[in-house]
């Protein structure tokens, strides 16, 4: 894991103390809220429905045992005993005080943390593949480069007041589990003809109330230009990107308005003096030294089948289910992936208890090589396990309720917090994820139907990612009335779609039937393993359409 | 409004002249983009200081053959928000090389000025009032960067891969 030195501890010191400053300020009545509003959002604090919400970055979505409890004792200390985790891989406190958030951002300076540019329009937090270093097939381990782009971007003084905030994801190979082509900037990490590593780096994605899948626009850009190619993006955008509709100012409405040739067209213009700016270039130096931090932990050579591990899923179907969903193979022989939901049935997508937090924290440091990653999907991830540990893993998460089977399954939801806590929202996310869990819970269910991801957005800013859902799911608010669009077959790994809307809305006791019956429609015309997605695909919404909508 | 330029408050003895107002003579002026186009040759006719505001729409492209003639550059911030004056501070600075002075006018905020210090801005309109010592303390907040930009800081980077 990437660890501060002198410098980087030096910057999020002096911020501290620079935001402690000015909540003094505000509360001496020396500031007003408005002239507030702006510095405390550069924090990731934010004046939601009932209380300040404040956003802890997690960079690339990467935390150690150490880092885990500090959030535990956050929660315990300062919130209501739990915090949320989101789909920008951070980690949301729904209840803090205002005058408590310096010492918050003490606590979280003290292991190596910070809320730096959690909201405002700016660069945000950067993310990442959760199987980063672990998965098979890397092009490279795409946390090297993303902890580049974390500080390069951090305070950055051209590219703070852009038109709208910024966000980065960075695949290190062509299995996307980070949505790249949802985002601003999107980078994949390929070899170059050198046989070196590059980026082919997309701009333009995004969701909200116009989603966008981002075109490629930089094509093998050589590992040293990486600064000086999205500097070049970033100019083209604070430059011209709109600024007159709030709702057309990201990067997208722009390279949609102008087309992708064009806005490639600019960025090369902008490039070919930024790559001789030898300001820009990346010296070998330091691309060696964030490397360091980020080898492969001392991998014992093991054999890759564990025949204690092997015997276990034969006696407990429980765990052997477990297994099923929630483990991936990992690049190195007797080693696996254990993925922790954090989607138990009738719970809130993302939420996790401080002792939770605490009891990952230490199967964390016991288990994973002190790594955990928090996913984009809102789960958690212990990226390197020995298989023949995976089975006391489990039982101690069970123990804790971290057991639950169902990654990817029709329980696995990404729900934004809806109009139970959010200012923007139009209608409940989290109760409408709750029913549609809690009518699936059957296991063997959920297991049959296979992977299918429902996405749940509160309103069409969808944090939710419902465009990106296999099933998307929008709240409206129709006079009063929360509604609920469903679309079908968006996705968001490489091969990306919007989802369709399949038809008018559904009432809020109504969204549960129709899911069942998109599923029902599903596992009669589904042939041999395929997923709801490939079956999508390939037959398209009418089915799903006449079934939803027959006539009585 | 007072000026803050190259850390000192000074007076402020430029005029700002509408398109459609006669020139005063002997004093320095601003003058807008479109101004300084259609008025050129006159303009640079004068034997007092001539300055052009750029509002945040405007890109310094337009004046890059005249930028010997230009003392000042004002750019325009209608509201803090509003970012693309950042960017074109540094294109003056770093690739037109203008050598004047750039001042940054309109919404600015104290948490500002550091960075359009980073990016080439010299001269700061600031409310009446504000002291030097204020200004100082906004400029030393952070004492490390991690972008290299034309004012010539060391970076992190830099700093730690010194030989």
């Amino acid at each position: 894991m990437y660890r501060y030195d002198e410098f980087d501890h030096t910057l999020v010191r002096e911020r501290v103390a620079q935001f402690s400053g000015q909540v003094k300020r505000r509360l001496a009545g020396e500031m007003t809220e408005d002239q507030f509003k702006p510095l405390r959002l550069m924090n990731g604090l934010y004046l939601q429905l009932h209380a300040y919400m404040l956003r802890v970055a997690v960079p690339y979505g990467t935390l150690s045992g150490k880092q885990m409890h500090m959030l535990a004792h956050i929660a315990r200390k300062y919130d209501k005993g739990y915090g949320h985790f989101t789909t920008r891989q951070n980690i949301q406190y729904n209840w803090p005080k205002l005058d408590e958030v310096p010492a918050i951002l003490e606590d979280l300076a003290s292991v190596e943390m910070h809320a730096i540019q959690t909201s405002g329009n700016c660069i945000r937090n950067v993310t990442s593949d959760q199987y980063a270093g672990a998965a098979a097939g890397e092009i490279d381990d795409p946390r090297i480069w993303s902890e580049i782009i974390r500080q390069w971007s951090t305070f950055h003084p051209e590219f703070t007041y852009l038109p709208r905030k910024f966000k980065f994801a960075v695949a290190g190979m062509r299995e996307d589990r980070a949505a790249i082509r949802f985002h601003d900037i999107g980078i994949e990490l390929v070899k170059g003809v050198d046989g070196k590593v590059a980026f082919d780096i997309y701009a333009g994605g995004g969701q909200g109330r116009t989603p966008m899948i981002a075109p490629l626009i930089g094509t093998a850009v050589p590992a040293d230009d990486l600064i000086a190619y999205v500097e070049s993006i970033l100019r083209v955008y604070n430059m011209n990107g709109r600024r007159d509709n709030l709702y057309k100012a990201r990067i997208k409405i722009l390279v949609h308005a102008i087309g992708a040739e064009e806005m490639k067209r600019q960025v090369e213009e902008e490039f070919s003096h930024a790559k001789n700016d030898p300001n820009l270039t990346l010296p070998a130096a330091e691309i060696a030294r964030i490397r360091t931090y980020f080898e492969a932990p001392a991998f014992e050579t093991l054999p890759d089948i564990s025949d204690a591990f092997e015997k276990e899923k034969t006696e407990n179907k429980r765990f052997a289910d477990w297994v099923h969903t929630n483990v991936a193979t990992h690049k190195m022989p007797g080693y696996a992936i254990a993925n922790i939901s954090l989607k138990p049935i009738g719970g809130v997508a993302g939420d996790a208890s401080a002792d939770q937090m605490d009891v990952v924290a230490d199967l964390t440091n016991e288990f994973s090589f002190d790594e955990v990653r928090v996913t984009h999907e809102q789960n958690l991830t212990l990226p390197h396990v020995r298989k023949q540990d995976l089975f006391t893993l489990w039982q101690k998460l069970d123990a804790t309720s971290l057991g639950d089977a169902n990654l990817a399954l029709i329980t696995d939801h990404i729900v934004c917090p809806g109009l139970d806590y959010c200012a923007l929202a139009n209608a409940r996310s989290i109760p409408i994820s709750q029913e549609i869990a809690e009518r699936f819970e059957d296991l063997d269910r959920q297991h049959n139907i296979g992977e299918l991801k429902i996405k749940i957005s509160g309103c069409i800013n969808a944090c939710g990612h419902h465009h990106a859902g296999h099933i998307g799911i929008l709240g409206v608010d129709k006079k009063g009335t929360e509604f609920y669009q469903v679309s079908l077959g968006g996705s968001a790994d490489e091969t990306p779609s919007v989802g369709e809307i399949v038809g008018p809305a559904f009432t809020e006791d109504k969204i549960a039937d129709a899911i069942e019956t998109i599923v029902e429609t599903y596992l009669g015309v589904r042939i041999g393993g395929e997923r709801f997605l490939d079956t999508y695909r390939r037959i398209g919404k009418e089915p799903f359409k006449e079934k939803l909508y027959v006539t009585n | 409004m007072s000026l803050i330029r190259n850390g000192s408050i000074v007076d402020n003895d430029w005029v700002n002249v509408g398109d459609d107002e006669t020139l005063p003579a002997d004093v320095p002026v601003f003058v807008s983009l479109t101004r300084w186009l259609a008025e050129r040759e006159t303009l640079m006719g004068r034997n007092t200081p001539i300055g052009v505001t750029l509002s945040s729409s405007e890109a310094p492209e337009a004046i890059i053959d005249d930028l010997d003639r230009i003392q000042v550059i004002a750019l325009q911030f209608p509201t803090f928000k509003d970012g693309r004056g950042y960017s074109y501070a540094r294109l003056l600075r770093e690739r037109y090389g203008f050598e004047g002075e750039i001042r940054a006018s309109g919404d600015v905020l104290y948490d500002q000025w550091f960075a359009m210090s980073r990016c080439g801005v010299d001269a700061f309109e600031v409310p009446e009032g504000t002291t030097i010592e204020a200004f100082n303390e906004a400029m030393t907040e952070f004492s490390l960067v991690y972008q290299a930009t034309g004012d010539g800081r060391q970076t992190v980077m830099q700093l730690r891969h010194r030989s």
